[in-house]
């Protein structure tokens, strides 16, 4: 089971903190607390962040 | 029993998802699509799943993997027949005329003198929209003949192939507001009114939005109108027409709904894992009796 301590990787725009209360998985997206850039998880161990894609035609509800 | 989500990005939904699945003690594989390479003529893993909830952003992505794992005999939620009713505004409309479902009036051309036409007919102001596309892009609300045959124009020169089809609704007065039901499992279990000063109600775009008790009109309505695209889970945007009443605008297969819980005060995700769940029993049944 999952560690009750936090995880954090640096965002890639500020190099500020993102906090995970939890393992995060692949393509989960996250928001940077500091410059509100919308960023994704590209890989999980170790934990990297790169900015999210902007949105594309065939995305959507 | 076994269970996987296929998507491309984890959302807030997607994890409050997983979420509630884990709430019900039940284990769901995240699957990223993006990293996926499909054997059609071997489904391998994917044929231990008794189903597969498909919550892909991207559309190419959630009609690739469901065509293909329902192919592989894998039950998917939504069906990818019910992705594709929903996601092509021209099939919504032509599903819903067939179940009898009211719906705004519409004209289709294909050419950009029948559009024009097709524009006139309808009378300004017009709404054109593309067949396929969320989150209200590209939908034009057009008010007179000289923005009429630009718009055309623009769409016959610039325009994607799809984009070659004009789709020309009528244009709801609407009070101000739209509604949206959420249908799982054929019945309405949430609803949500957006008000917006513009013309687009959406709240990608900006509109506030209140819960909304659910009419038996209302009800009757969104679960016909889900009925008639054969969706297990859909979200359905509601017009209200001051001449004919309710009437159905859209249907959307990978509904978002991280803002709705707490304005409808309904546990959304938590009724649609155990809807998927109950799913995924009853296909493991029909999966388990010898052909
Ligand atoms: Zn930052």
């Amino acid at each position: 089971m999952s560690i009750a301590s936090t995880i954090t990787a640096a965002c890639p725009e500020c190099d500020a903190p993102v906090a995970f209360d939890r393992a995060p998985l692949n393509g989960q997206i996250a928001r940077c607390p500091d410059c509100s850039a919308e960023l994704e998880v590209t890989s999980t161990n170790p934990v990297t962040l790169e900015l999210a894609p902007e949105v594309e035609e065939d995305w959507g509800e | 029993m076994r269970i996987a989500m296929t998507y491309t990005r984890l959302r807030a939904e997607e994890r409050l998802l997983l979420d509630a699945f884990e709430a019900l003690g039940v284990e769901v594989n995240p699957i990223d699509l993006r990293e996926v390479v499909f054997d059609p003529a071997e489904p391998g893993e994917w044929a231990t799943y008794d189903a597969v909830i498909d919550r892909s952003v991207s559309l190419t992505n959630a009609l690739t993997a469901t065509r293909i794992l329902e192919s592989m005999g894998v039950r998917c939620i939504n069906p990818a027949a019910a992705i594709e009713l929903c996601s092509d505004k021209l099939s919504t409309t032509l599903a819903l005329i067939r179940a009898g479902v009211p719906t705004p009036g519409v004209r289709v051309a294909t050419g950009g003198e029948a559009a024009l036409r097709a524009v006139e007919t309808v009378g300004y102001p017009a709404v054109l929209k593309p067949t396929i596309g969320s989150w209200g892009r590209l939908v034009a609300r057009v008010n007179d003949r000289d923005a009429a045959e630009a718009i055309i124009e623009h769409r016959e020169t610039l325009g994607s192939i799809q984009q070659g089809v004009f789709y020309v609704q009528e244009h709801i007065d609407k009070p101000g507001r739209d509604i949206r039901v959420f249908v799982v499992g054929g019945e309405a279990i949430a609803a949500i009114v957006r008000t917006s000063a513009h013309w687009v109600t959406n709240t990608a775009r900006g509109a506030t939005a209140a819960g909304l008790p659910i009419s038996p009109e209302l009800r009757e309505i969104c679960v016909r109108s889900v009925a008639a695209v054969g969706a297990d889970i859909a979200a359905v945007d509601i017009l209200e027409c001051p001449r004919r009443g309710l009437l159905v605008n859209e249907l959307n297969h990978s509904m978002e709904f991280r803002n709705s819980i707490t304005t409808s005060a309904v546990d959304i995700p938590a009724i649609v894992a155990r809807h998927a769940v109950r799913i995924a029993e009853s296909a493991r049944v029909s999966q388990a009796v010898p052909a």
